[in-house]
């Protein structure tokens, strides 16, 4: 039932990438100037030669690529970006939630490679062709997915900005084996704050989706 | 009862969020994530001290560097038309002044913005903002409440106003206390406490032109955050637009348009593009309020039978050095409980620090922690069970504006969370329960919340397919407020709610108060009844004007309406649609629009909420660690709209009330007067292992003096008393009295 069917390695490789997708006019404009081959970690650039300040970051763009919510995209950014402001800021992905940008809070959790991980602690060019699976991904088209089904049957969320972050881990501790009971639960949920306090609601929804009561 | 207020059939009594699919599938869209094909990218540079004046800014390596569009300070703002004309030397300004962005060189607290970095790309924006050279003469700063508590007084904004409530306050006989035959005096502290919502504080700013402004910003106001804008840019209000239709919490801390916002308005205005300013979680400490450190000392005489015969009650709070914000901390004690004597103080203290604002249970959540401490210390010197004591000075009447109450069921409150949590098993010595090696404490606290409401407007309308649009420019920073409104209009309209939308968090909507005092479901949840009742009225004269109609002849009080179809009577077979009545009269929609507020009833009734919470704590005695087990809260809100809802309001509530009472504490290093706790490694929140079940029970009557739904709004009523109820926990489990916020276990042990 946690089958994550974008996980599947199955994308497209058709060449055209992004071409018959929706995705925005600047991740075009990006894609554009993306060199097709991999290059290794470029230098930093100084600006200003004469300056004796640190190196001033005119970073090179690096390409690499990624699997997102099974599509393969072949991308160039800078190597500074975050796993998770490249899914916000350059592929408009914006279910993944910055919370804290320190590895805080949980609200960036995505799967890599079927393994939840926080996308903000992670450079994007270091995913090189890994799989990643946000938020917008969990579904199966229309179909949620059971763990959506449970945070809104339970009403596991109020203001929804630490949800996508929730339901991400929530999955990933089914997966683990991690949800065999309310205090299992709760320990390998700790890393997914909350702060209008919806925990016991989530707990109950993920205990519904163990027992596969969502169906019922 | 209910009856006379809501048609009587609820369609979905526990509707599930009507934005829930969104909230589930990453759809929702908050502040920062509008996308626009030109955005640039803001970030803030504050200051390093907390007292003095920038004496040099170098923004020549910023402004070299690549994708950089602008470093904007005060040297080269393009300016907030609004403030005054700058002074020659910079004058600090006088108290009662809103913060001034990039106005002059002055330095008013740590954090302060000083300039601001926009480039094409966020990291550019990063990087750059680390290469701007800022040079300071610092003055001596007063940042340390205890150090300057001496200096408190009463505030100007008060002086002035000879009838703010905020006045010292003497009720009865001032010998009351002196004479009291029991006499029990002990101060109480709350830290700095931060709002921290998961979603940082986040604004893009987009002019349209010249004179259009329209932002994207994280706030509990659009109608507010219009005005002000309009207001300090010198712009028609109209054209200035405010969208904020996912909030990510806020919890009070976007009651206000705070400086970032306008830093943003001005980076837009001088790169003439969108601009993006996404606060980082470190400056949320500095730049959106937070609940101030509060002194209170609460003084209390009884009888020996438990009779209280004198309160005095004062409060310190500290806030600005530029603005005065006052918190109700003390007169919640002139109404909670039957004293014929009571006195308040209540006095600010202006330190080197940001502006503090309103936090969920504003003051009330602070004060209630003294005088629910106190009345527990008060039952342990007379040994009488907490509760008894409580329900022996149950106040019947406002004891403040001898005013009976609109409706109050805390003794049923009492009853019935008592009984659920099984307060009748608690021994009443400290100390006295244990399990598994662990110190059982059993703890109460009562809550109230005064009861707020707004003038609001709603505009309901019929579409020609029987489908409902509600709208009104309210908000919903979580708790559910489409979900009741569109549950308000179902149940007035007979229509089910999967035909009914509600549109909020957009100022072009009508006329609605922001998101704050508990104020939402009163207020616009009443303007949304009022305009589906006059919609509902207005649709049946036109389908009783229909040749033939079975309306014709219907008597209103019978008519039923089902799924959109009307009866003439429960028993009629035969029916007709809101459709069919547009139909025939060719009409695409049919709307009204409302305006709800309050009447000659907030002289003759005082109106609050009322509630009390249970707490079951386990504490260490070798680490003093303690653990909340388990929460029964009780609340008397009138009638709840959303069971489902209102429950996790309540427990939300009751999360924030723990993180208050064992974990939250912003610390600052006064040498610098800089906070210390900067993030959630070092400001601790209750992460899941911290929280247990917690069962929320509603007395759920509604309350027919407040309002037509009878209904008096949750948020804030939820937090009121917890972090007591805690503490008193802790103390019948440990013998500990912690009368210092947070109870962590260096305080234990």
């Amino acid at each position: 039932m946690t089958d994550d069917k974008p996980d599947d390695p199955t994308p497209p490789d058709d060449g055209t990438f992004f071409e018959q997708s929706d995705r925005r006019l600047f991740l075009k404009q990006s894609l554009a100037v993306a060199s097709l081959t991999l290059s290794p970690f470029p230098f930093l650039k100084t600006a200003e030669p004469d300056s004796d300040e640190a190196p001033v970051g005119n970073a090179e763009k690096v390409s690499f690529t990624l699997s997102v919510n099974g599509k393969k995209l072949r991308l160039s950014t800078d190597p500074r970006t975050t796993l998770l402001d490249l899914l916000r800021e350059q592929l408009g992905l914006t279910g993944t939630k910055k919370g804290c940008d320190f590895g805080q809070c949980g609200a960036c959790t995505v799967h890599v490679d079927g393994q939840r991980v926080l996308a903000c602690l992670s450079f994007a060019v270091m995913q090189n062709g890994r799989k990643i699976t946000t938020i917008e991904g969990l579904a199966k088209g229309d179909r949620l997915h059971p763990m959506q089904e449970a945070f809104i049957k339970h009403d596991g969320f109020q203001c929804g900005y630490c949800t996508p972050g929730q339901l991400m881990s929530a999955v990933s501790c089914l997966r683990e084996g991690r949800a065999n009971s309310e205090a299992d639960i709760q320990e390998y949920m700790s890393g997914n704050l909350c702060r209008c306090g919806a925990y016991p609601n989530i707990v109950k929804a993920i205990l519904d989706v163990k027992t596969g009561g969502q169906n019922a | 009862m209910a009856n006379a207020h809501l048609p009587p059939a609820e369609p979905e009594p526990s509707l599930n969020r009507v934005d829930g699919r969104l909230k589930v599938t990453g759809a929702a869209t908050y502040s920062a994530e509008y996308p626009f094909d030109n955005l640039a990218h803001a970030v803030l540079i504050t200051s390093t001290i907390a007292k003095g004046r920038i004496t040099n800014i170098n923004a020549k390596p910023a402004e070299a560097a690549p994708g950089v569009l602008a470093v904007i300070s005060h040297r080269n703002t393009p300016g907030v038309p609004a403030y005054p004309p700058l002074k020659q030397p910079a004058e600090r300004a006088p108290i009662g002044t809103a913060f001034r962005v990039f106005y002059d060189e002055l330095i008013y607290f740590s954090g302060q913005p000083v300039a601001v970095v926009v480039a094409q790309t966020l990291e550019q924006a990063q990087q750059a903002a680390s290469l701007v050279e800022i040079d300071y003469q610092t003055e001596t700063h007063q940042t340390d409440f205890v150090a300057n508590r001496s200096k408190a007084a009463i505030a100007m904004n008060v002086q002035r106003n000879k009838t703010s409530p905020f006045q010292d306050y003497d009720r009865g006989d001032p010998d009351a206390m002196p004479s009291a035959e029991v006499k029990l005096e002990a101060t109480y502290t709350i830290p700095t406490q931060h709002h921290q919502p998961l979603e940082p504080h986040a604004i893009i700013a987009v002019w349209e032109a010249d004179d259009k402004l329209t932002v994207y910003d994280k706030n509990q106001g659009v109608k507010s955050a219009q005005g002000n804008l309009a207001q300090a840019f010198k712009l028609p209000r109209d054209n200035v637009k405010v969208n904020a239709q996912f909030i990510g919490g806020a919890f009070g801390s976007g009651i206000r348009v705070w400086p970032h916002t306008v830093a943003a308005v001005l980076a837009a205005k001088q790169v003439k593009r969108p601009v993006k300013l996404v606060l980082g979680r470190e400056l949320m400490f500095t730049s959106v309020g937070y609940r101030p450190f509060t002194e209170q000392k609460l003084a209390i005489g009884a009888t020996k039978t438990g009779i209280l015969t004198a309160i005095m009650h004062e409060g310190i709070g500290q806030t600005s050095a530029y603005e005065e914000h006052l918190e109700r901390t003390i007169l919640a004690t002139r109404a909670m409980y039957a004293c014929l004597n009571v006195s308040t103080r209540y006095r600010l203290l202006n330190l080197d620090v940001n502006t503090p604002t309103w936090m969920r249970g504003p003051g009330d959540a602070t004060g209630m922690f003294a005088l629910e401490s106190a009345l527990d210390e008060l039952a342990f010197a007379l040994q009488l069970d907490p509760l008894e004591l409580r329900l022996r000075n149950h106040a019947d009447a406002d004891p403040e504006r001898n005013l009976p109450w609109s409706a109050k069921s805390l003794k049923e409150c009492y009853r019935m969370g008592s009984e659920q949590f099984g307060w009748k098993n608690r021994k009443p010595e400290p100390q006295s329960m244990q399990t598994d090696g662990m110190l059982v404490g059993y703890g109460m606290a009562s809550s109230l919340y005064g009861f707020h409401r707004h003038p609001s407007k709603a505009k309901a309308m019929m579409q020609a397919d029987g489908s409902v649009v509600v709208q009104s420019a309210t908000m919903d920073i979580g708790p559910g407020t489409g979900t009741a409104m569109t549950q308000i209009a179902a149940r007035m309209l007979g229509v089910s709610p999967k035909k009914i939308r509600f549109d909020l968090g957009d100022s072009s909507l009508p006329d609605a108060p922001g998101q704050n005092g508990s104020a939402t479901i009163p207020s616009v949840g009443s303007a949304v009844h009022d305009a589906c009742k006059a919609l509902k009225n207005k649709l049946l004269i036109l389908g009783a004007s229909m040749p033939g109609s079975i309306l014709s002849s219907a008597w209103p009080d019978e008519i039923e309406i089902k799924n959109g179809r009307i009866y003439p009577n429960a028993e009629s077979r035969s029916s007709v649609s809101y459709a069919d009545i547009l139909k025939y009269h060719k009409l695409p929609q049919v709307e009204m629009t409302e305006e709800s507020k309050s009447g000659p009833e907030r002289d003759q009734y005082s109106m609050y909420s009322f509630g009390c919470h249970f707490v079951e704590v386990h504490v260490s005695p070798v680490t003093g660690e303690v653990r909340v087990k388990r929460v029964v809260t009780c609340a008397d809100v009138g009638k709840i709209i959303n069971d489902k809802t209102a429950r996790s309001q309540s427990i939300g509530g009751v999360v924030g009330g723990i993180g208050m009472a064992l974990m939250e504490e912003s610390v600052m290093d006064h040498r610098y007067g800089r906070y210390v706790t900067s993030d959630f490694a070092s400001y601790h929140i209750p992460v899941h292992a911290d929280i247990p079940q917690i069962e929320v029970f509603f007395v759920d009557q509604p309350d027919v003096h407040v309002n037509p739904i009878g209904a008096k709004g949750l948020g804030e009523i939820a937090i009121v008393g917890v972090a007591a109820a805690v503490a008193n926990a802790v103390f019948h489990a440990t013998g500990k009295r912690v009368r210092e916020l947070p109870i962590t276990v260096d305080k234990l042990v």
